[in-house]
């Protein structure tokens, strides 16, 4: 075990998968300039800068996939991701349908996101639920750096397009990772910290709210466990309704804004197949319906904190009693 | 390394572009009689099509758009497959997922079409580069017409691979209709090629009409591209003789315009021109008409007979 951050982490996955796999490559804005040990490792064609083009980026990366390369490009931020939709979309996820199954797309298209550098809207949107609804696409976003190190070398594999969001605010945050081939499967949830009386569910930086809220809680004799799904497409329902049929309240928390978020399809997929185990109603705590601001106070008020999550549990655990009481 | 295709004789091309134009033309006869989906057909740009695609080695890609047919019958493509395809049948090329819009045929070197306009050129570096980072000196031609040349993607595309010394035959069919709006209105210059240089890379116009001229224009580009490791913006001018989507009764062209095309029709003037220098006799294009008469009745029908995909088809291949 080592303490290193995620974005060394991902530096790691990338150099370890390129060792094992001559078909796998980067490229992106500045990702040559950045990662400058690649390049001295795999030379030149196989860690490449790019133009400020993100169209040509994902659509690149969709054509070499399609014909037997493996690559990993470099977006920059997420909202970024505008400029390349018709080829992360339209191309990678939905050609290996429109072809009747003759192609597959195994590239990875990385994007960062979330509050924590006060850049404002336009680097900063938490957009992974546009691709969640996108078919033929795989979301992952992880919150640890074993994680970040563990799923990249699984998205890298996968055969399929997957998009990874990076948290800035985890991004530079030391964390201790397995040595050796670590690997995390993707569509796998991790249980962060196991409770009895409320369910936690959460992605990337607010899963660290949630588990400092659950400490909280736990002093005041409330045990909330956490789930972290750090895949969400596909996203382990299996976890997150065994966790919920064992606490019967439900909490979702994300910072993307709320109106069909994740967390949406969480709580609609929990109320379709748990409603019986549910003893209060699902509650979800997410970031507005509004742009993120640059300001700091802002963009921290943007996302839901350890004492809110902690409030908005308290509360779910309160209503059961008010409600066994009337 | 695959070797060279050879010089295909001028009847060839004749017989090839009869076989797409009636292709195109019963596939819009069987809309009309609702047997099948509209389609975007290629009857006028046969030349083109033929010509770029004999150009090409068997290990060469081919990338194209909505208006493919042309493309894919150039290369060989099974006309009863085709028409299985766009009548939404199982034996289609992509098993009827793709209809009209989005052939593929791998097994033809003919992969990754999109009919998003400038799709095929986003695509097309990165199935270069595969090619280029296994060594091989095969290249990539990539269709697209004069309204994908107004997207911002064919910067982006010509751009990097050029950047990238990328093996890209790059051909814009400049057809002078984009959807239902005329090329004037949305560019100043006559020509697409000038636009290479700004890139610095070779382009040239060639008569998209004339099938023999288009295929020695390919053939050089095609060469200068493997010799060079650099793409190459080759232009043909051509014109879009059926509307854009059937059905479509081009009410909103100029009649001379139109007639002015239709007096260059790459099939008829061609058949003329050997007709009248004896290279064709009336007995051998007859039998031309014959074959490929009878090779589209057997299409059809084997089309029309196909089955349908079966339903659990809906949500298979969406993921690898």
């Amino acid at each position: 075990m080592r303490t290193i951050t995620p974005y060394d982490a991902i530096g790691e996955a990338l150099a370890e998968e390129m060792r094992r796999d001559a078909t796998v490559l980067a490229f992106g804005e500045g990702i040559a300039t950045k990662r400058h040990d690649l390049v001295a490792e795999f030379g030149a064609a196989r860690v490449r800068n790019t133009p400020l083009a993100e169209g040509i980026i994902a659509g690149t990366a969709a054509g070499a996939a399609a014909t037997g390369l493996r690559p990993v490009v470099d977006l920059l931020f997420a909202p970024f991701l505008t400029f390349s939709m018709e080829e992360i979309v339209n191309s990678a996820g939905k050609l290996r349908f429109l072809s009747g199954g003759q192609f597959s797309f195994p590239m990875v298209a990385m994007a960062m996101t979330g509050a924590g550098w006060g850049v404002g809207a336009q680097h900063n949107h938490n957009v992974e639920a546009w691709f969640v609804h996108s078919p033929g696409l795989k979301v992952v976003m992880p919150s640890t750096a074993a994680d970040f190190k563990g799923l990249m070398k699984s998205s890298i594999r996968d055969d399929n397009p997957v998009l990874f969001f990076l948290d800035v605010a985890l991004l530079h945050t030391p964390g201790e990772v397995p040595d050796g081939d670590h690997l995390v499967p993707l569509g796998k949830a991790a249980i962060r910290r196991p409770g009895s009386d409320v369910t936690l569910v959460s992605y990337a930086k607010t899963v660290h709210g949630c588990v400092a809220a659950a400490e909280t809680l736990a002093a005041e004799g409330i045990s909330a466990e956490v789930v972290d799904l750090r895949s969400l497409k596909p996203w382990d329902e299996e976890a997150v309704l065994a966790s919920v049929r064992k606490t019967g309240r439900l909490v979702v928390v994300h910072e993307a804004s709320r109106t069909c978020g994740v967390g949406a399809e969480i709580a609609a997929t929990v109320a379709e197949e748990a409603f019986a185990s549910l003893r209060t109603p699902i509650v979800r705590l997410a970031g507005p319906d509004a742009p993120a601001a640059s300001s700091w106070v802002l963009e921290q008020a943007f996302v839901p904190q350890a004492d809110a999550i902690a409030e908005a549990a308290r509360g779910a655990v309160a209503r059961t009693l008010s409600l066994a009481t009337a | 390394m695959s070797t060279s295709p050879a010089v295909p004789g001028p009847a060839a091309f004749l017989e090839q572009m009869m076989l797409i134009r009636a292709f195109e033309e019963r596939s819009a006869a069987s809309f009309a009689e609702g047997r099948s989906p509209g389609t975007c057909t290629c009857v006028g740009q046969e030349a083109s099509a033929v010509g770029v695609v004999a150009a090409l080695r068997e290990d060469d890609l081919i990338l194209t758009n909505h208006r493919s047919a042309g493309h894919l019958l150039a290369r060989g493509a099974d006309p009863g497959r085709l028409m299985a395809e766009i009548m939404g049948r199982s034996t289609g090329y992509c098993g009827g997922k793709s209809g009209t819009l989005h052939v593929s045929a791998k097994e033809l070197g003919v992969i990754l079409t999109s009919t998003i306009v400038g799709g095929e050129l986003s695509l097309a570096p990165g199935v270069a580069l595969s090619l280029s980072m296994k060594g091989s000196d095969a290249v990539v031609a990539c269709f697209f017409g004069d309204g994908a040349a107004c997207e911002g993607i064919f910067h982006e595309a010509l751009n990097l691979a050029a950047v990238w010394k990328l093996p890209v035959l790059f051909v814009c069919e400049n057809n002078e209709w984009q959807a239902f709006v005329h090329r004037r209105e949305t560019m100043l210059t006559e020509n697409i090629a000038s636009r290479a240089a700004g890139y610095g890379i070779e382009g040239r116009t060639v008569d998209g009409n004339d099938a023999e001229a288009v295929f020695a224009a390919a053939a050089e580009a095609v060469e200068r591209i493997r010799e060079t490791k650099t793409p190459f913006l080759l232009e043909t001018k051509t014109y879009r003789l059926r509307g854009h989507f059937e059905p479509d009764d081009q009410g909103y062209v100029d009649k001379d315009e139109l007639a002015t095309w239709r007096a260059r029709d790459p099939i008829a003037t061609l058949r003329s021109r050997l007709l009248s220098s004896g290279a064709l006799t009336t007995g051998e294009a007859a039998a031309m008409d014959r074959r490929v008469a009878e090779r589209l009745d057997a299409a059809f029908s084997f089309a029309a007979g196909s089955p349908w995909p079966s339903l659990d088809q809906l949500t298979t291949n969406v993921y690898a």
